[in-house]
């Protein structure tokens, strides 16, 4: 490990003395994942039916997470930069184990067991991914020349794939995005753009018949006409849109929700959770957790552009674009402008891995805000 | 590897990458935008739809059936009871695979065709998450069976519901009637809103004809229920009002008294209360279970009880049409004294034939072979003995006009208007009856047929005991009717509706005769008079299955027994303070006097008995 590698060097010429910057800390970053962690948890109260075991274990992801986040800024971008492709071979390695050795439920294959743990490679890949991208091309002429082009959409395509066959296309898709925002930020030339639209369009018919299986292409033909099937697939979308819909303004209060208090919401407390908040809050809710997410984007896209190397700027861009994915195919979906591909809501979705690999983003996003300037 | 960077220009790149970060940026807030109109779209263009959609979703509501009126006899004995049955319900959507669903249960119940093909026609009808019944009238140990299993039976529920029940099973079934299932035709009929959460009718009898007073009113719940239609809690709730209770003027002791009376054979009776109208005894042999109807019957019992040659589903009392025979001389006899076409000392002499000016084969008297009834025949031996040949005459000086209109005032030849559906009207014929029914003349020969009530005459068993009634009370018009009172109510069933206008004398007259039938030492029905303790007065009759020729004699060895003549008896008791009247026929009984009447005293003796033990409890 390098010497560097820590940033924390309490010696260093002209540094900062805050405890923020010695603990490489971002207070409004913290402090708008506080404000989400606690809007999540209100929810989640509602949404579970109001089990205050679900809050507790929610919570106690919360506090992991955070650890886990403050722990990760510890390190200095250079030191990701450098792990970067060896973080990325360990991840496409697993998911390979996956593919193998995998355990999971319901249909689909994402765990590793390790005896102690389980570990999901596909979370993983979320930063991996971004990070290897965002570190090759760095370090490569701006805008990237086409073997470069063609390296990283390799590079992106590897996971995206082996992640699609868990099937787990919710976390295929973002890392699909985190790879193609890492290539657009490094200053995509606008030919490669418009192929790539045009490649983008050709191949829909290639998914729809080789790669989505049944219950995918469903989804996409239940989002068209959710009333063809009422109480099969369009049921979902059907009862999450009437929830949104029933709440209004200001809604019908915290725990009031009739749609997700009486069953007719499924996955309520996890992929679904939007329209719990819709239903109990009203507009005015959804509004007030939009503008929290803007915020911390916004803030994340700041730290972006007066990051100190190119590795950082475009890692950060990355992280903070692809967060909004998280938000807009969660909130797209269950409103009923998206095919149900169950991503979930960052922060307020019950789930520990989603969670934790969240923050472990922001903590990167920590320490290049808190990266020392250079002369 | 860091060739490309040598040659890179840092402030180029970060103004690249800070004008992609932009363009980043705004699609990010375009796309926000997108989110926002959708969710304004929701939540505030739509929001009345989906607020009452919300709202359909969670409340129901849900038919509170009432409980259907029950039927008591005159004492309080329950003739129509409700009692619970255990049904087995689907709700399609809560089982994972109905198929497999059913396929479990069949292995564990009876499932019969019939019951899956139901199941899958009514299903069509239902939707997902509604109820549809599999199998009715579960066993008690079927439901232990299917409480024992039930994890692994998701989808399947019993329910319990009250269905009919009749204690006393064949003994009132023509009577009360049966409840069944809604049939296709009258579900069309129906107030759909008024049997939502029952799905049987009154079929027959008192239960249909009573329908709507023993229906009740359907009450409703508004509950609010979960995504899987499991009840949470009750909003608002309107109580079903129960069905009025019906007490009738039947006796379940004359009934029974009755029923035993016919010993199996084929028949009909009727008695009825004089003071009221109110109908007493209303028996049908052979009978049926009623209770096999009311949640369906199969098809095999259905066919055993259509087909069988006793014919029991038919209702003899107010459906059987029969030549009455001689029982109704006293009513011709009380007309030609009434309308002085005879007189009390008008005598004949019966040699056994009746000649008729112009026609040349005689009418014969029923004991033509033993030379006819003899010299100095009246009125009152005519009745006594039965002799024909005087009504012959008797008919022939009054005429068809005369014995047809004072035939009507006596309930013949039109529908006795009880409370009862499908009752039959007979046949009084008159000269326009059979213009309109035969397109032809009345002749003489006609008239002197229905003078003993054969040829074209035909009546009811409830049509001879209206007219002994009206008989027996001098001439008041009553309505016969079953039902006495309705949720403890008195009907308006014991007001005379009119009275038949004959002198005292002749009525004296008749009734004296009639007794005589019973009580003299010549009286056709003399073989009932052993050991009674109080006066009846009747009139018996047979009516002919087949036709005899004038040459041959009616000799019933020769015949099967289902062509022997039918056995009539009309009577009522007592004499002097008349109570109760009967009408009967015994098919292919023969006699009147030694098979029918007998089962008439039956009767009345069980209705004297009632009077001497008389504290009458009313309900």
């Amino acid at each position: 490990m390098h010497r560097n590698d820590f940033v924390r060097q309490l010696s260093s010429p002209g540094g900062d003395r805050r405890p923020s910057r010695v603990m490489h800390l971002d207070i409004p970053l913290l402090l708008l994942l506080l404000v989400l962690c606690g809007i999540g948890l209100t929810v989640l109260f509602s949404a579970s039916g109001e089990s205050i075991g679900y809050v507790k274990r929610q919570a106690t992801f919360m506090l992991v997470g955070l650890v886990s986040m403050i722990a990760v800024a510890q390190f200095t971008p250079r030191f990701w930069e450098r792990w970067s492709i060896v973080i990325y071979a360990g991840g496409l390695l697993s998911l390979v184990a996956v593919l193998f050795f995998g355990v999971g439920a319901k249909g689909a294959q994402r765990w590793l067991d390790l005896g102690f743990t389980r570990f999901q490679p596909s979370e993983l890949m979320k930063i991996a991914v971004p990070m290897m991208i965002s570190a090759y091309l760095s370090n490569r002429y701006m805008p990237p020349r086409f073997k470069h082009v063609f390296f990283a959409a390799v590079a992106t395509s590897l996971p995206v794939f082996l992640v699609a066959r868990q099937p787990d296309l919710g976390t295929s898709l973002i890392i699909f995005s985190s790879g193609f925002f890492a290539i657009f930020l490094a200053g995509l030339g606008k030919r490669y753009l418009v192929s790539t639209g045009l490649l983008a369009i050709a191949a829909i018919p290639i998914l729809w018949f080789y790669v989505l299986l049944d219950y995918q292409k469903q989804r996409v033909l239940t989002l068209l006409s959710p009333e063809q099937d009422k109480l099969g697939a369009g049921w979902n979308i059907i009862q999450s849109t009437t929830a949104i819909g029933s709440g209004g303004w200001s809604g019908k209060g915290w725990t009031q929700g009739t749609q997700s208090q009486l069953n007719f919401l499924p996955e309520s407390h996890t992929d679904f959770i939007i329209a719990v908040l819709a239903e109990e809050f009203g507009l005015i809710g959804v509004l007030t957790l939009l503008v929290v997410y803007m915020l911390l984007i916004g803030r994340c896209m700041l730290i972006a552009v007066n990051a100190q190397t190119m590795f950082s700027r475009l890692l950060a861009g990355t992280l903070s674009l692809t967060f909004f994915v998280y938000v807009f195919v969660n909130m797209g979906m269950v409103s009923g402008i998206l095919p149900v591909v169950g991503a979930p809501l960052p922060f307020i979705s019950y789930g520990g891995s989603a969670i934790v690999t969240l923050f472990i983003g922001f903590g990167i996003l920590m320490a290049i805000s808190t990266e020392p300037k250079r002369i | 590897m860091m060739d490309d960077a040598a040659f890179s220009d840092p402030a180029r790149e970060r103004r690249l990458f800070a004008s992609r970060l932009f363009i980043g940026s705004l699609a990010t807030l375009f796309l926000s935008i997108v989110l926002i109109a959708r969710y304004f779209d929701l939540q505030i263009s739509r929001y009345e739809d989906f607020a009452t959609q919300s709202n359909k979703n969670r409340v129901l509501v849900r038919p509170l059936p009432p409980s259907r009126g029950l039927i008591y006899d005159r004492n309080g004995a329950l003739i129509a009871d409700n009692r619970p049955s255990y049904n087995l319900t689907i709700v399609p959507e809560r089982s994972e695979n109905t198929e497999q669903l059913l396929a479990e249960l069949a292995k564990l119940i009876t499932i019969s065709e019939r019951d899956l093909q139901r199941f899958q026609k009514n299903l069509k009808r239902r939707r997902p998450f509604e109820q549809t019944t599999l199998r009715v009238n579960l066993s008690e140990e079927e439901r232990a069976t299917l409480a024992v299993n039930g994890h692994r039976l998701a989808g399947a529920e019993t329910s319990a519901r009250l269905i009919r029940y009749y204690p006393y099973g064949e003994l009132f079934a023509h009577a009360a009637g049966y409840m069944g299932r809604i049939n296709e035709r009258e579900s069309q009929t129906i107030e759909a809103v008024k049997y939502s959460g029952t799905d049987s009718i009154g079929k027959i009898g008192l239960e249909k004809f009573y329908e709507t007073q023993l229906l009740g009113s359907v009450g409703s719940e508004q509950v609010e229920t979960n995504a899987q239609g499991r009840v949470m809690r009750v909003l608002d709730k309107t109580a079903a009002e129960s069905g009025a209770n019906l007490t009738l003027f039947l006796d379940h002791k004359l009934q029974r008294a009755g029923f035993d009376a016919f010993n199996g054979e084929r028949g009909a009776l009727v008695a009825i209360e004089i003071e009221t109208g109110g109908i007493l005894a209303m028996v049908s042999t052979p009978s049926y279970d009623p209770n096999l109807f009311v949640t369906g019957i199969s098809q095999k019992n259905y066919d055993n009880l259509l087909y069988s040659k006793d014919r029991p589903l038919f209702d003899r009392a107010i459906r059987g049409q029969y030549p009455p025979g001689s029982t109704i001389k006293p009513l011709f006899g009380l007309t030609a004294l009434n309308s002085k076409t005879v007189s009390s000392s008008f005598t004949i002499k019966d040699n056994g034939y009746f000649y008729f000016k112009g026609i040349e084969r005689p009418w014969r008297d029923h004991n033509f072979a033993q030379g006819g009834h003899g010299d100095g025949v009246d009125l009152a031996k005519a009745i006594i003995e039965s002799c024909d040949v005087y009504f012959y005459e008797l008919g022939v000086r009054t005429g068809i006009d005369m014995l047809s209109e004072h035939a009507a005032e006596f309930g013949l030849g039109h529908k006795t208007g009880i409370d009862m559906p499908g009752e039959r009207p007979g046949i009084m014929p008159s000269r326009a009856w059979k213009k309109g029914a035969r397109g032809q003349s009345w002749f003489n020969g006609d008239t002197i047929n229905v003078s003993i009530g054969q040829g074209y005459m035909l009546a009811t068993p409830l049509q001879l005991a209206v007219m002994s009634a009206r008989i027996a009370s001098r001439g008041d018009v009553r309505t016969p009717r079953l039902v006495k009172a309705i949720n403890g109510v008195e009907t308006n069933a014991t007001d005379i509706v009119g009275k038949i206008q004959i002198d005292d004398k002749h009525w004296d007259y008749v009734h004296q005769a009639m007794q005589d039938v019973v009580h003299s030492v010549r009286g056709t029905a003399r073989s009932i008079n052993t050991g009674l303790s109080y006066k009846i007065a009747g009139k018996t009759g047979t009516a002919q299955v087949i036709s005899i020729n004038a040459e041959e004699q009616y000799d019933s060895s020769k015949l099967d027994k289902r062509q022997w003549d039918h056995a009539l008896f009309v009577a009522f008791a007592p004499v002097k303070n008349p109570k109760i009247a009967i009408g009967l026929i015994l098919e292919n009984g023969e006699h009147g006097g030694s098979s029918a009447a007998p089962i008439a005293r039956a009767v009345f003796d069980a209705y004297m008995q009632s009077q001497e033990s008389t504290t009458v409890v009313n309900r």
